[in-house]
């Protein structure tokens, strides 16, 4: 299994999705997190995205490697953005490639909700008026 | 000791890394999250602090020393 771990101001998608490509995989599997205009029914102006870096890379390729051994997969790849966000932009691309679409599904479910629950990346909205860092992970 | 801040606990203590003194050459993690509480009280006020040493979330009994890389972690919300 190979993996393709990254943190970047802009995510290339169709570069991400290029990685996923494998002549034994049957099945690519992506999901890509964007930026919504209301969050708590308070309307976002924009966001803004900060990361540990070296542990953030850290502890998405420790959950690259685990999911690894949870299926049977070929490629993953993970890449969240840093840096301010406008609405629509995508902020976080997870791919994962394998021979049979079940594998691809639940992996991708995984590795999103344990990178939002363990990565040590943070968001702060900027509203019409103020701005708050954000401290859950819903 | 150098500690890195991110996120709501950066904007606490004002800076993304700050100079943090220690007496002792080990102090364990629930020491060290003392006395920064003492130095920035608003970090109480946060939902969860976890402290990262070397790039791995540390536990309470964790031992620092002035050499570690030490970070503290408000609840993470990326993706």
């Amino acid at each position: 299994m190979e993996s393709h771990i990254e943190i970047t101001p802009e995510i290339n998608i169709n570069e991400a999705y290029q990685k996923l490509i494998h002549p034994k995989s049957g099945g690519i599997c992506t999901f890509i997190g964007t930026v919504r205009d209301l969050n708590n029914s308070k309307d976002v102006s924009h966001l803004f995205f900060e990361a540990y870096e070296k542990m953030a890379i850290l502890k998405m390729e420790e959950l690259a490697e685990e999911a690894g051994k949870k299926w049977p997969l070929n490629k993953i790849v993970m890449v969240h953005a840093i840096g301010e966000k406008q609405i629509t932009d995508p902020v976080v691309f997870i791919g994962v490639s394998s021979a049979h679409r079940d594998a691809s599904f639940r992996a991708s479910r995984y590795l999103i909700d344990r990178l939002k629950e363990v990565v040590p990346i943070w968001k702060k909205e900027t509203y019409q008026d103020h701005s708050s860092w954000i401290n859950a992970h819903p | 000791m150098k500690i890195h801040a991110f996120g709501a606990a950066k904007d606490i203590t004002g800076a993304a890394l700050i100079d943090f003194p220690v007496e002792e050459t080990f102090v364990k993690v629930k020491d060290l999250k003392s006395l920064l509480y003492q130095k920035y009280p608003d970090l109480i006020k946060l939902p969860s602090l976890a402290i990262s040493v070397n790039l791995f979330y540390a536990s309470e009994e964790t031992l620092v020393n002035k050499h570690d890389e030490v970070a503290l972690i408000p609840p993470v919300s990326g993706g």
